[in-house]
């Protein structure tokens, strides 16, 4: 049987949903954060390459599995995200807004920088921690960390979802983002919600960290740069501020990226990401699942 | 319960609130009228904690609440339905209620007062799922009173909730008030609507571009030929 292009569509659909799942978990945090302090978090993308290094020395210097591992990069992201919140962005918080945003790119380089001094600019090699194991159905072929990266994923979605809908704090966030004062008349202690989003959002991006560790085995300290860039144009695509938005904005991210590599060439793969940034912007800037809401006065 | 001394607000750099004195007894309604800029929000939002007095004092139940941040307020038994009611518009009529009851963790409680709530408002009880955006302008009004009780306020601050309802709605949302300050809470009431707020408050302040101008018993200030003059049309 050849290589049809239907198999070629389905194999490039299964590598586009993984790839996309990474972009979606990192769109999130984007995403949260702007729905609640309207800031693009510009060292979102560093705080992924620092999970990714958390659980590459947890995994190596400690010598801990994949599931303990994930906890602690997740954990320890948290703790970094709610700090950079604290010390760089809090005591902006009624500063014009481009100062914050500059601030932001502020702590994305020196994320990046410091930790070229930290851990050395030299890519290391992510241990694999599973057996790979290729399936393949006719000629369509996923390999077991493809299978992880999406089981993951939907498990972090799942979790979120939960947690924005159902838990107390996530509907003290939802309330934040929906009208700040409002939500502090009813006794919400909006700092920490705030720090909450920076914790949530973190730990995502560390688990997406993690796992592109584990799916391409190297990780250096400006990996973060293009997923960050890319899952902002996710997030932006499916609706900044929205979740679910985020989340399809990813998917879908993912999946163009791999069908312009399969079908055309991977060389196009970052220029069609950031075609669909301003095609987007030009034609729907609210985004996919964004809604066209005035400007609160 | 409530002592307002000589405060003073500023929006920047405009003095906003000019030395306000005021008081509010435990079990009255006490309303501030006034026209549009007076200053009347700009008060309790200060009581609130989402403006800071550049200068004077506030006491509640005698302790200075002056500078308090607001989500500190609401713990101390201070509850206000802002003006254009500022529903979670986004979120359901249930989850609402549950975000006034924010700072409480008795979940039996809250749901005896959900329950107070739904006799009180039977048009929420109606629509308790539904959103809150999807509401009538009465019923966003009627959830964002339900809202502020359930943090179960000794004071409730209440600011124009006849704001752009119609007349048989602004009668049924006073009795309302009448009843809700009847049943134990001390209430604070802004109007503009100054007929339909000095009908059923105790005490008035008469408020003008940030100074307290009258002051004294509702029914006698609806007397005045003053008040009758620049606020009841004649």
């Amino acid at each position: 049987m050849d290589f049809s292009i239907t198999q070629q569509f389905l194999q490039q659909l299964i590598n586009g949903i993984s790839l996309g799942s990474i972009y979606a978990l990192i769109a999130l945090g984007y995403t949260m954060v702007y729905g609640i302090i309207k800031l693009i978090n510009f060292a979102h993308g560093d705080i992924y390459m620092v999970g990714a290094y958390v659980a590459f020395f947890a995994t190596t210097t400690l010598k801990l599995s994949f599931f303990p591992a994930l906890i602690v990069s997740m954990v320890v992201a948290a703790i970094v995200g709610m700090t950079i919140e604290r010390l760089a962005y809090r005591p902006l918080r009624k500063a014009p807004r481009i100062a914050i945003l500059i601030t932001a790119i502020g702590v994305s380089l020196l994320l990046e920088y410091g930790g070229m001094l930290l851990v050395t600019p030299q890519p290391r090699t992510f241990p694999a921690l599973f057996e790979s194991q290729v399936y393949t159905f006719g000629n369509i072929v996923v390999n077991s960390q493809q299978v992880i990266i999406l089981a993951i994923s939907v498990v972090l979605m799942v979790i979120l979802t939960f947690v924005v809908q159902r838990t107390k704090i996530g509907k003290a966030m939802r309330a934040v983002s929906f009208d700040t004062d409002a939500a502090r008349l009813m006794g919400i202690d909006v700092d920490r919600v705030i720090s909450m989003t920076f914790a949530i959002g973190s730990a995502l991006a560390a688990a997406a960290g993690m796992l592109v560790g584990v799916y391409y085995n190297s990780i250096d300290p400006l990996m973060g740069i293009m997923p960050g860039l890319k899952a902002f144009v996710a997030a932006v695509l499916g609706g900044i501020g929205v979740i679910p938005g985020a989340m399809l904005g990813g998917i879908i991210m993912g999946v163009i990226e791999a069908m312009v590599s399969g079908f055309i060439s991977s060389t196009f793969r970052d220029a069609a990401a950031f075609a669909i940034l301003i095609i987007i912007l030009l034609f729907k800037p609210s985004g996919l699942l964004g809604k066209n809401v005035r400007e609160k006065v | 319960m409530l002592k307002i001394e000589n405060i003073d607000v500023y929006y920047g750099a405009i003095h906003a609130l000019k030395g306000i004195s005021a008081e509010v007894n435990e079990g009255e309604i006490v309303t501030l009228i006034g026209a549009n800029g007076a200053g009347k929000s700009t008060i309790l939002r200060t009581i609130s904690g989402l403006l800071k007095p550049k200068a004077g004092q506030i006491n509640f139940e005698g302790k200075s609440i002056a500078g308090v941040v607001a989500q500190d307020i609401v713990k101390l038994g201070i509850s206000q339905v802002p003006e254009g009611r500022r529903v979670f518009a986004n979120m359901s009529v249930l989850e609402n209620l549950e975000l006034g009851a924010y700072i409480r963790n008795d979940k039996k409680g809250i749901q005896e007062d959900m329950e107070n709530v739904f006799v009180k408002f039977p048009r929420l009880a109606e629509r308790r799922s539904q959103l809150a955006g999807t509401l009538s302008g009465g019923e966003q009004q009627m959830l964002a009173m339900g809202r502020a009780l359930m943090s179960r306020p000794r004071l409730l601050l209440l600011d124009e909730p006849s704001m752009g309802l119609a007349p048989l709605l602004v009668k049924e949302i006073f009795s309302i008030i009448k009843e809700i300050n009847a049943s134990g809470t001390t209430v604070l009431l802004v109007e503009q609507n100054a007929h339909m707020a000095l009908s059923i408050a105790h005490r008035a302040y008469v408020l003008e571009t940030g100074r307290i101008t009258l002051s004294g018993d509702a029914k006698e200030l609806a007397a005045s030929e003053e008040i009758r003059k620049a606020y009841l049309g004649g």
